[in-house]
This record gives structure tokens, sequence and C-alpha cells, in this order.
């Protein structure tokens, strides 16, 4: 496809459509998906193109929405179902942990579920109680779950086409801050593959590792450190089960520093799964303990207060500065 | 002799007692509310209005971050509230601003939610509000939970359960009409059907011939009522408090309404329905209605109209006023408000916190 000026919406829409003309085993279903075209306007355009049976609106029950998928999947067909937002999610946990999770093993292999939940997360968007959940942690402790999180425009397009032909559920975290953030972009069906971490920017004194909405942010930080004088490598995970211990770990080894930045609460939480495989696997490479900025451990702010919850570029470059470093 | 299916049957067609042109109708069930009632009614039914129509303004001048307006649905707000004694409880949702403050809640503390200083403004014990509840129907279950406890206590309290059209696909609605059923908890359920979830119909819903049958299969009896209007819903849902409290159960009262603007500011509705749907409903205004309705009784004079109008101006005008104010929450309570006893992590992330604010400061 040619290159084109694109928002993460619009990608997130793109691979959508591909996916169900490439596949009428592909339906897409939630809540306000069909005419309104999803709060986000994701899946705008779908219904009209392949009818009220591939993309509908359901009864408002996320553990129907969910439930229904499983069976629908059971019986080949390949759903992607959208949560309207990360904490409307929590309805339908019960169906994501004992049934979406576990099917592929409690019938050792013969039932498997290929499908997508879709779930606009996190925050920044000054939205009210309940609508910036960074709800991440619970979907990657629970094992059978595949957790992604696109940062860019173009691995939304490419992460959507590979969860949507990927033979396992995947919970697809997007970046609701990152939506309307525009780049230039080819899209492809290919590479990244899920499962695959990226340098998104060279440096040589301390590692960044991010995912999701705090990429931006990782980069950022980056250009201000280069600023004054000092080289931050900047890792996207983009999938966080499974991980990709073998970029993360050479990315660390080859600095000997590491920050982890996430919006999500520290606390028994991805980034602190993250240091603590890093520390296991690099440990001898490593010059100071691998640092955290994370969301504090409080429910998601109103929006007034949330700058102070969201990892920015001066707790980033502070942390940066705590990583015993000689000269200092 | 009347079947048990029957007593639990709502009335074929909504109770309606003032029609839209404000003509009388006579109910064989329910009578006219007093006068005084009414008239109350409808100074509060301004009220209402002005209240959503300001807090739409405010939205737009970027005061208030959202505002989901109950417009056309007033009559289910302000009957709601009005058929509670002092010792009952209301269970609101975030479409439900007018309804917490005619129950004399500050206005300016009911919206700071919808400001986005913090999730809930108000302290749910001065009036018995719960917190507006934004995850659907899960606040049906707390109201089971109050009304329960209310009869162990051995206190004389209802509580009122608002919840809309599409809460009652949510299975927590279904768990709380069948626990409320088994505990005998003097609950009302009051679903405002106004017809959409976002932009998802009725239809889309359910295909059952009322929401009000739905109490059927947890032994609930349902009643249905003409949303916009006012003497009906003081009629209907005066009744279900009177049976609650006299120890019959919980109640489901459907009332048919419109709304007739989006959704949120954020909600395009055009994208889902078009004028001629939205036209008729406009007619059937619950206001203009009543005053029709108590005009043409003799009940409401020029004088009473410009007297509510200036309660209301009052109203608007203070909204205006405090939501000028430019606040700035304390990011101290950030961290307040989690454990009796802060864990000594948060102690240090709030230091932390501080210590970060008075570098910026300097
Ligand atoms: C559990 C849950 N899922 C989704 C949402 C998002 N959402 C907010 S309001 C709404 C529509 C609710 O419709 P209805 O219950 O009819 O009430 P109304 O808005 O019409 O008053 C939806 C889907 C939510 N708040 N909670």
């Amino acid at each position: 496809m040619a290159h084109e000026k694109l928002s993460m919406a619009q990608a997130l829409n793109q691979a959508l459509r591909d996916a169900m003309r490439a596949d009428e085993r592909v339906l897409m279903f939630g809540e306000d998906v069909g005419a309104l075209g999803g709060v986000f306007r994701i899946t705008d355009g779908l219904t009209a193109e392949f009818g009220e049976d591939r993309c509908f609106d359901t009864p408002l029950a996320e553990a129907g929405i969910v439930g229904m998928a499983v069976g629908l999947a059971m019986n080949g067909m390949r759903p992607v179902v959208e949560m309207q937002f990360d904490a409307f999610g929590y309805p339908a946990f019960e169906q994501v942990v004992s049934h979406v999770a576990k099917m592929r093993n409690r019938t050792r292999g013969k039932v498997t579920l290929p499908m997508v939940i879709r779930m606009p997360y996190a925050g920044g968007i000054g939205g009210v109680e309940h609508h910036c959940d960074s709800s991440e942690s619970y979907y990657a402790h629970t094992p059978g779950l595949t957790v992604v999180a696109p940062s860019t425009v173009s691995d939304a397009y490419t992460l959507l086409r590979r969860a949507i032909e990927f033979p396992d559920p995947v919970i697809f975290m997007e970046p609701k801050k990152l939506y309307w953030a525009k780049e230039e972009v080819e899209l492809s069906a290919g590479e990244p593959g899920i499962g695959t971490a990226v340098v998104r920017r060279e440096g040589t004194d301390a590692t960044l590792i991010a995912y999701g909405p705090s990429v931006p942010i990782a980069m950022e930080a980056a250009e201000a450190a280069a600023a004054e004088g000092r080289s931050l490598q900047v890792v996207d995970l983009r999938s966080i089960v499974p991980f990709d211990d073998e970029t993360v770990c050479a990315a660390v080894r080859s600095t000997g520093r590491a920050v982890v930045v996430a919006e999500a609460s520290g606390f028994a939480s991805v980034s602190s799964e993250i240091v603590a495989r890093v520390t296991e696997r690099c440990f001898h490479s490593l010059a100071a303990p691998i640092r955290r900025v994370t969301g504090f451990d409080i429910p998601y702010p109103p929006p007034k207060l949330e700058r102070h919850q969201l990892p920015g570029v001066d707790r980033i470059l502070d942390a940066v500065d705590s990583l015993q470093w000689e000269d200092s | 002799m009347t079947t048990v299916e029957e007593q639990l049957l709502p009335s074929a067609e909504p109770v309606q007692l003032v029609d839209e042109h404000g003509g009388r109708h006579d109910s064989p069930q329910y009578g006219m509310p007093a006068p005084e009632a009414l008239v109350d009614g409808y100074s509060q039914l301004v009220q209402g209005r002005r209240i959503n129509d300001q807090a739409s303004a405010l939205v737009r001048q970027g005061r208030l971050a959202v505002y989901p307006s109950s417009h056309g649905q007033e009559a289910c707000q302000i009957a709601a509230t009005m058929v509670l004694g002092e010792q009952d409880w209301l269970f609101p949702t975030y479409r439900d601003t007018v309804s917490i403050i005619s129950r004399g809640v500050d206005p300016i503390e009911t919206l700071t939610l919808l400001r986005g200083d913090w999730h809930s403004g108000y302290d749910p014990y001065e009036h018995n509000v719960a917190p507006q509840a934004t995850p659907l129907a899960t606040q049906l279950l707390h109201a089971v939970g109050v009304a329960h406890a209310a009869r162990l206590k051995g206190e004389d309290t209802v509580v009122m359960a608002l919840c809309g059209d599409g809460a009652t696909s949510e299975g927590d609605f279904h768990e709380a009409l069948n626990f409320a059923a088994v505990f005998k908890a003097p609950v009302v359920f009051f679903i405002q059907n106004n017809e959409y979830a976002i932009s998802v119909p009725l239809a889309r819903q359910t295909i059952a011939p009322s929401l009000a049958h739905k109490g059927i299969g947890y032994g609930v009896p349902g009643e249905r009522v003409d949303g916009n209007d006012l003497a009906a819903l003081l009629a209907v849902l005066g009744s279900a408090v009177g049976k609650a409290r006299a120890g019959e159960g919980p109640q489901l009262i459907e009332a048919h309404t419109y709304r007739v603007q989006a959704h949120t500011n954020a909600d395009d509705a055009t994208r889902y329905r078009n004028d001629a749907e939205v036209t008729p409903w406009l007619e059937r205004d619950p206001l203009k209605r009543l005053d029709a309705y108590l005009s043409g009784e003799g009940l409401l004079n020029d004088e009473q109209r410009a007297e509510a109008a200036a309660k209301a101006d009052k109203i608007a005008e203070d909204l205006r006023v405090g939501l000028m104010q430019e606040v700035s929450p304390d990011p101290a309570e950030l961290f307040a408000h989690l454990y009796a006893t802060p864990t000594p992590q948060l102690k240090e992330q709030a230091e932390f916190l501080q210590d970060e604010l008075s570098r910026e400061e300097a």
C-alpha cells in the first residue's frame, strides 16, 4: 500500500476492514460499533461495507459479548470484539480469565479460541472515572492470554492484522491517547509478528523500556537527554505476552543501565515483571539497579490531577540520573 | 381471580394521568397527585431544565469536561426524588445530575465529577445519595445491599435505584433484581427507558414486551409509566415506594421517555437517528405538558411561573459563577483516601510527588 498520512484510529479501522475483506469468518461486534462506528470510530463504515451480520451492536453486556465470542470462535468464526473502555472490560473478566484464557488448556488443545478483544486503554485524555485504566497487568498475569499494545500507527495496523490471524485469544490494548496521532506510513500485514520488541532509538548510555502510550514519552525523554549529552536507547515492547527477552536483554546489555516506563501502577505489575526478568538475565551486565517510572499505586485520578499520575519526561530523566553514573 | 403472574404484570399501556396536550386521564389504579405536589413539581422541572441547559453550555465553554444531559427526562429525575423521604436513599447514574440536585445536594458539588476535580464531589451520607455510577448496572446491587441492611437494622428506608434501558442487559441488573426479591429488599428499581444506549436502540437490547416485564421471572412486580408525565410518575413511583416501605419487597418501574439530545457532547447522534424521530418527542415535553394541565385547572398563574423561573435563574447563575472559578485540586489528596493507614509505599510516593511539585515551583 502507498505511503499515506494516517492516524492510529484510521489504521486500526483499515486493519479491521482488510481483515474482514480477507476472511469471511472475521466478525466485529460490541457496543456502539455499528451505526456510530464505535465511540472512537475504530469501526467506522464496517457495517455499511460488510452488513449487519459481520459488524453489529450487541445488547449492553460485556460478559455477554466476550462469552458469545467464545462460542463463535469454538464454532469456526474469528470474532473481534470491542470493550468500549478499559474499565468496562471488568464485567467480562470472569469470561476472560475462566474461559477465554483456559479453553485450550482445559481441552488439551482440542478447542482453541482465535479471537481478539480490542480495548481502548490508559489515560492522558482528560477522561472521567473508569475511562483511563491501564489494565494490562491483569491480563498479562493470566496464563493463556496474549497481550499486545502498539505505540505507532504502522504497528497498530500490523499487530491487529496479526492478532486477528493469531491462533489464540489476543488482548489488544489500544493507547487511546495515541488514536489521533498521525504518521506517514506504509501498511503491512507482515512484520512485526506478535512477540517481537523493537529498538525505536539507538543509544549507548542507558535503555528505556516502554510500551503503548509510554513509548512517545520515552522517545521525548531520549531526545531531551541527547540535548544534555546523554545517549538513551528506547525499546518498544509492542508485545507484552509473549515477552521478547532476546531483544530487551540485548538492548540492556549493550548499555548496562535501564529504566522501565509504564503508565499503570507499579506494584505487582508488568513493569515489575520486566525488572525481574531483565535482572535475572542481565545481572552481570548491569551497572546499576533497574529503575521504574510508573503511575502511583492509586486509582486513576480525576482529569484535573491526572498529570501527576502519568510518567513524564522529567521523571524519566531523573530516574536515568539516578543510575549510579561514575561522573555524578 | 388474578394469578401470581397477573399480579406481577405491568399495565398494558404506560400509565398516563396527563396527556401530551395537558388533558386529564383518569386511571382506575392511580389517583391524581395533590395540586401542591404538582405545582412544586412544576417549579422543580423548570429548575431541572435550566440545570441541564446551563451545564451543557458550560461544556461548550470548556468549564465541564462532559455532561450527559437529561433534557426531556426531567420529569423522571424530579419524580424519583420527590417520592422519597429523608431517610430514603437515591442510587443515581452519570445522567441523573438533576435528580441529585433535586435531592438537595449542592449543584457545584454534584458537578465536581464532570468538571474533573474528583470522582465524587459530595458526601453520600449527607443526603443519602450514592456516588454517581458510571459502570452500568453495578450500583443496583449496592442499592440492594443498602436496603437489606436497612431492614436488618429495622430502619424504615426505601432505596430508589436508577438505571437506563441499556443497563438492563447487564448481568448485574438481573442479579440485583433476583437478590432484592429473595431478600425482600425495599428497593424501587427505576428504569428510565429513553430508547437509546448511546447509539443502540431498545430493539437491540431486548425483545421483551417491555422492560417492566423483566420483573416477572424474579417475582418482582413491574409497572410502566409515561416518563414525560410528572403526575403519572409521582403516582406510580409513589405507590411503588409505599409498597416497598410496607414490606412488599422490590418494585420495578419502567418510564417511557426519550433522550432528546446526544448521549454526551462527544456523541454524534445524527449517525444513528434522524430529526423525524426526535421531533415528535419534543412535542411530548414534560414541562410544556404540565404547564398546560396546571393552567387548564387554574392551578398555575404567571406569578408562580415567574417565581419558578427566578429560582431557575438563580441556580443557573450559581452554576455559571461557581464553575467559572478555576479550581486546582490538591495533588496530596491522590494518596489520602486509599487506606485507613497509608502503606509505607504510598507515603513514599506522596513525598516523591510533593518534592517534585516544590521543585516545579522553585
Ligand atoms: C459496564 C459498562 N459498559 C459500557 C459503558 C459505556 N457506556 C456509558 S453510557 C452507555 C449507554 C448506557 O445506556 P442506558 O443504560 O440506556 O442509559 P442512558 O445513557 O440512556 O441514560 C454506555 C455503553 C459503561 N459505562 N459501563
